[in-house]
């Protein structure tokens, strides 16, 4: 890995959301907590999910989070929660798609900064392939999270689950 | 990187610069130019050429499979492969060189005695009401294996603890060694908190109980003299590719008596003496142990490193090491924001040395220091327990070996301080 690599990797963006993160800590109310964990490097993420009804939609009302791990998956955590909190969860479930596929993407996916705001800075993490299960790690524990909810598993217990990367 | 003869460090290994280039793969640069600095030896070791050499020249002159063939090929590639048990065996300094079993690696030499112990019968049997003594500071592969024993027979799994400098906590030893302790099973240098273990004082009190002692020496094997017969154990297991041998080899010494008590493991061709439709009777050791074709070349890649290790002595290596861990030391703690865990005596330990480093995960320390070259391991380092004991999940490791220079702790101590600059910290 050249520097150049290296800045590709760590965005700014990134480093300052892991200097700073948003929407961290736990907090009540929740509806769902899950607790994922990635088997290879040991990083863990707590986190909680509430939702409330408008309308006819349900929207994501708050996401708090308890994580330990390396800047890229601490930085994903903070940018997640800022991208979904306040969104109706299909739209959110939207947002996790897209930035799904950019990660598996193996860098040839063009980012679309609309949808992913400040997520685009993990274009560069998708070029390595070690360090892209840090970027999915609560991005895949809040969809877990929010599927037990909307399928009416209600409040869950706290929950082990490995994050697998899907290819 | 040739060696900077500022840093000629008493304990060095004599003509250092002519071993290193033993290693054709430390002349490799890396990234925007940077020479390997390669500080992950405790993970695996590179390979000397001479190793390389006899593993290519096996294949290309003397393939066949072992014992079976009755051509001149198989004559000579069994000549190859067993001629790799007798170097172990000169190697550990093993009464008889039936007492060396090839593995797969050290982890499945563990799983062999766990299993054969939890299907013994006899004295050997470990069952209900039983004991199997472990420690706090075990890699996975040393705990794994005797958790599943106990679980399986219903023996009770007990450890040692630590202390807070990464010793054995050996204050409660009366109490944890007693007559139901049926198995001691420890490592004898670990490999995240480098802490070297007082095996011979532990198989002692083992003794006088009655258990079998088995030692783990993945990291101790490649730094520390070894003499099977001085270390008191009753099983010692190591892998080949931590001693500058190949991957896909392990070795399992075992005292004679104890290796012909214990049943077979794995069942198949090499294994027997006589098959019938009903049952079988079984080879006499190691071959009771070496079911299928063995890694033959790598039998012979082994016999070659341990030979180039002797011939470097492990006395030198021992010093080389000690030289380099003190010096290693020295330099991490000069960083700040820096946390070493475990002893901080180069003579109580090891060459690994896991560390913290504030406000810089370990993943992100590897991932800055491999943009300049250098490869350290990052993570848990399969060992979990010993990581929650410290309170840490998961840490920074470099690990020396007998190639490593003064020079390229420096190059670390660098890349630490260039590290904390990129990720702003003080």
């Amino acid at each position: 890995m050249t520097s150049q690599d290296l800045d590709a990797l760590y965005q700014e963006i990134i480093l300052d959301h892991y200097k700073n993160p948003h929407h961290e800590g736990l907090r009540e109310p929740f509806e769902a907590e899950v607790h994922h964990v990635n088997p290879t490097c040991g990083d863990e993420v707590t986190m909680r999910v509430h939702l409330l009804r408008d309308g006819d939609e349900q929207v994501v009302a708050d996401v708090s989070y308890d994580a330990e791990g390396c800047s890229i998956s601490q930085a994903a955590a903070s940018v997640m929660t800022d991208l979904v909190i306040g969104k109706p969860v299909s739209k959110a479930l939207g947002v996790h798609e897209t930035f799904v596929t950019l990660m598996q993407g193996r860098g040839g996916v063009e980012p679309d900064e609309d949808v992913l705001e400040d997520a685009i800075a993990f274009a560069g993490v998708a070029r390595f392939p070690a360090r892209v299960k840090c970027a999915l790690l609560s991005w895949m524990a809040w969809k877990d999270a929010t599927s037990r909810i909307v399928s009416g598993a209600g409040r869950t217990e706290e929950t082990e689950e490995s994050t697998e990367e899907t290819r | 990187m040739t060696v900077d003869t500022q840093h000629a460090l008493p304990g060095l290994l004599d003509g250092l610069d002519l071993v290193r280039a033993d290693f054709p793969i430390l002349s490799r640069t890396l990234g925007d130019g940077f020479p390997l600095v390669y500080l992950d030896s405790a993970n695996t070791s590179q390979k000397p050429q001479v190793v390389i050499d006899a593993m290519v020249d096996h294949l290309e002159r003397h393939n066949a499979n072992v014992a079976r063939a009755m051509h001149q090929l198989g004559a000579e590639s069994t000549a190859g492969f067993e001629g790799g048990r007798d170097r172990v065996a000169a190697f550990l300094n093993a009464p008889s060189r039936d007492e060396v079993v090839f593995t797969k690696n050290a982890s499945e030499a563990l799983n062999l005695v766990a299993n054969t112990l939890a299907w013994a019968v006899g004295p050997l049997a470990v069952g209900e009401g039983d004991e199997v003594l472990v420690t706090e500071m075990e890699h996975h592969s040393n705990l794994v294996p005797w958790q599943l024993l106990t679980e399986r027979t219903g023996a009770r799994l007990r450890w040692f603890g630590l202390t807070d400098d990464g010793r054995l906590d050996l204050s409660n030893i009366d109490e944890l060694v007693n007559e139901r302790t049926k198995v001691v099973s420890l490592t004898w240098v670990s490999n995240m908190l480098g802490t070297i273990n007082p095996v011979a004082e532990i198989a002692r009190r083992a003794h006088e109980v009655g258990a079998i002692v088995v030692v783990d020496g993945a990291q101790a094997v490649p730094q520390m003299p070894v003499d099977v017969q001085a270390l008191g154990a009753d099983v010692l297991v190591f892998t080949g590719h931590k001693v500058t041998g190949p991957t896909g080899i392990g070795v399992l010494w075992g005292r004679r008596e104890l290796l012909e008590q214990l049943p077979p493991f794995l069942g198949g061709g090499e294994m027997i003496s006589t098959v019938s439709m009903e049952r079988s009777t079984y080879a006499p050791i190691p071959h009771k142990f070496e079911a299928g074709t063995p890694p033959i070349v790598e039998a012979v890649g082994l016999g070659a490193a341990v030979d180039y290790l002797s011939a470097l002595g492990m006395d030198n290596v021992r010093r080389h090491e000690e030289a380099i861990t003190a010096y290693a030391l020295e330099g991490l703690g000069s960083v700040s924001g820096l946390t070493i865990l475990g002893p901080q005596d180069a003579s109580l330990r090891g060459g690994a040395i896991s560390f913290e480093l504030a406000g810089v995960h370990p993943h992100d320390v590897s991932q800055v220091l491999d943009s300049r070259g250098i490869a350290v391991r990052a993570g848990h380092h399969c060992a979990k327990p010993a990581h929650k004991r410290f309170g840490v999940q998961s840490s920074t490791r470099m690990s020396s070996y007998l190639y490593t220079t003064p020079a390229e702790i420096d190059a670390l101590v660098e890349g630490l301080d260039y590290t904390k600059t990129y990720f702003r910290v003080d």
